[in-house]
């Protein structure tokens, strides 16, 4: 049973990964559908990075727009002022990795404040930090200030974005699944209750910043590479809007909400492209209504069968000893 | 014989207000010690100093002789003190099954790698703790749950399930905080039963905090008395029976022995 479901999996994401790199060689898809689809992969990494720190954990960030920024000017510094040109397709996943480490390196300083306060007041330091990214990158004036940054070559592929969402998706799942996972959600449930079943909840959010905002960097060099141009308001708080619009469309603590989020999002506000500049009202409009009649969003705290592991059950084959029944954790 | 716990001179304020005064406490191991005293005696304040919930400005607290004040909560339960809540804090949309396995958070021995990478160290690991928490499951008549939100379930077996969740992980010291709040007569003689076998089966040392007389009566080998935060007494049940400061201070203001009155919530943590 576990076995096939493995077998579907990874023969599905071996799949999607032919067909990303198959159909834009092939012609049989225009540019504009492939660059659609680039960006719905794009988003749907920053869904699922954003969901692990909002849905999983509890907490509220609004300002991952700010991670994503550092990913991608640290990637466009890497392929357009670092490496000569000749080794940026060939490093451009180790350019990525680069970006997204910076943007790690970043969620340590949200993460510690996230030791101390929560909830509004979290939410508010994300929001400085939001702020505080934007207003260095219009500042720094090699970086082409509030001009932006552009040269960069266009090395984003349906392939690449497509191997980053699986990978996202891998990590992601793994660790809800996990220990780890089992311990963020009690962040959410209740940090105190957490704390005294012995959950280390400092370290776990560490952990939980760490891995959202390595993702929300890697998003961030996607885009760049993509567009290949960008400037610092590209990572503005209505950035950071659009990822919670995402996140609470296709439901909170739920990978298939983060993907499914990611799609109706994009794929929307594509074709509402005739609307012209009203189209942005769409997202926020959107997010109230969503509040209003559907907080949890389509599959809050629902997963899809695929995504989640068997339902733990005792013995089955178990290599580590059976606990007796009566008292099993007697003379320890 | 060591104490297992050592409470020294320990107070507490919140703000201007005197919550707990000079409180001194030495638990043997294998013994089974209740705190009581009306409510606001400061009795739910006394448990969260020992788990850490509240930073320690005056007095000490020793675990088997270490010195545990200054720990944080999560390092003092996964050294082996554990406890439960007197309004019961589960996490309510994991299920019954996570909530007990979460318990034994502190003793997981893998790595965040080792879980991205679903290693066999993982799914050994987790495979036995699934085993710890089913059998746990059993013992509180919780199979059945198992995969179902905590929230679904009723008052007495969410009781069982913090029961579960707190044994998973092996304490040597079990704080019971008000277990029997909100339970009928007969229910009250099931958790005694109840208490007793985990006490033996589990090797335990409990320390319990109870408002009714007739659960500390039958269970406990010691009892000490707070009222305003001061120790008022302790001693032996029958001696704590006759004590005439509790029954001024206690009893005498209730009305009498076992006399049960539903229960307005302390502070909590």
């Amino acid at each position: 049973m576990l076995r096939q479901k493995g077998f579907l999996i990874w023969s599905g994401a071996a799949l999607i990964l032919a067909l990303a790199w198959g159909l834009p060689a092939s012609g049989a898809l225009n540019p504009y559908v492939i660059q659609i689809l680039m960006y719905v992969g794009i988003n749907m990494i920053l869904t699922l990075s954003l969901n692990l720190v909002n849905g999983y954990m509890g907490e509220f960030s609004v300002g991952h727009a700010g991670f994503m920024g550092i990913g991608a000017y640290v990637a466009s510094v890497l392929t357009v002022a670092v490496l000569p040109p000749a080794w940026a397709a060939p490093a451009f996943p180790a350019v990525l990795v680069c970006g997204g480490a910076a943007a790690a390196l970043a969620g340590l300083l949200v993460a510690y404040p996230s030791f101390r306060t929560r909830g509004d007041y979290l939410a508010i330091v994300t929001l400085a930090f939001n702020m505080i990214v934007k207003s260095v990158l219009e500042n720094i004036s090699w970086l082409g200030g509030p001009r932006g940054y552009l040269g960069m070559p266009r090395l984003t592929t349906l392939f690449w974005v497509a191997a980053w969402v699986i990978l996202t998706l891998l990590v992601l799942r793994n660790l809800v699944y996990s220990n780890f996972g089992r311990g963020i959600t009690a962040i959410r449930e209740d940090e105190v209750a957490a704390n005294l079943t012995s959950v280390d909840t400092r370290r776990l959010k560490l952990y939980a910043f760490l891995i959202s905002a390595f993702f929300a960097g890697v998003a961030g060099g996607l885009y760049a590479h993509l567009l290949q141009f960008i400037n610092p308001r590209s990572f503005s708080i209505l950035k950071s809007t659009d990822m919670l619009v995402m996140v609470y469309l296709g439901g909170v603590g739920s990978l298939t909400g983060s993907l499914l989020g990611a799609t109706i999002f994009t794929v929307l506000l594509e074709l509402l492209r005739p609307l012209g500049i009203w189209r942005w009202v769409v997202g926020p409009l959107m997010l109230v209504l969503l509040m209003i009649y559907r907080p949890q969003g389509v599959m809050g705290f629902k997963e899809a069968r695929l995504f989640k592991p068997k339902l733990p059950t005792p013995g089955g084959g178990s290599p580590g000893p059976p606990a007796p029944a009566a008292s099993p954790l007697r003379g320890q | 014989m060591q104490p297992i716990l050592e409470v020294t001179h320990l107070s507490h304020s919140f703000g201007g207000l005197k919550a707990l005064t000079d409180l001194s406490l030495e638990i043997f191991p294998g013994e089974l010690v209740g705190l009581i005293g009306p409510n606001g005696a400061g009795k739910t304040t006394v448990f969260n100093l020992i788990t850490g919930v509240f930073r320690i400005s005056q007095g000490r607290i020793f675990f088997r002789s270490e010195n545990i004040s200054d720990w944080r909560s999560h390092r003092i339960t996964a050294a082996g003190i554990a406890r439960t809540f007197q309004n019961i804090r589960l996490f309510k949309e994991l299920s019954v099954l996570d909530n007990v396995r979460l318990g034994a958070f502190g003793q997981h021995r893998y790595s965040l790698l080792d879980a991205l990478r679903r290693s066999r160290r993982f799914t050994a690991a987790e495979q036995q703790v699934t085993n710890q928490a089913f059998a746990l499951l059993e013992r509180f008549n919780l199979t059945h749950y198992a995969h179902t939100p905590a929230r679904h379930l009723a008052y007495g077996e969410q009781r069982r399930i913090e029961m579960a969740r707190a044994l998973i992980s092996r304490p040597q010291l079990l704080l019971l905080d008000e277990p029997a709040a909100g339970m009928n007569q007969s229910e009250i003689e099931d958790l005694i039963q109840r208490v007793r076998q985990i006490q033996q089966d589990f090797d335990l040392t409990i320390l319990l905090i109870e408002h009714q007389m007739r659960v500390v009566v039958n269970l406990c080998q010691r009892l000490t008395v707070l009222d305003f935060g001061q120790t008022i007494a302790s001693g032996t049940p029958q001696e704590i029976q006759r004590h005439p400061k509790v029954l001024e201070a206690y009893l005498g203001k209730d009305g009498g022995l076992g006399q049960e009155a539903p229960e307005p919530a302390e502070e909590t943590p």
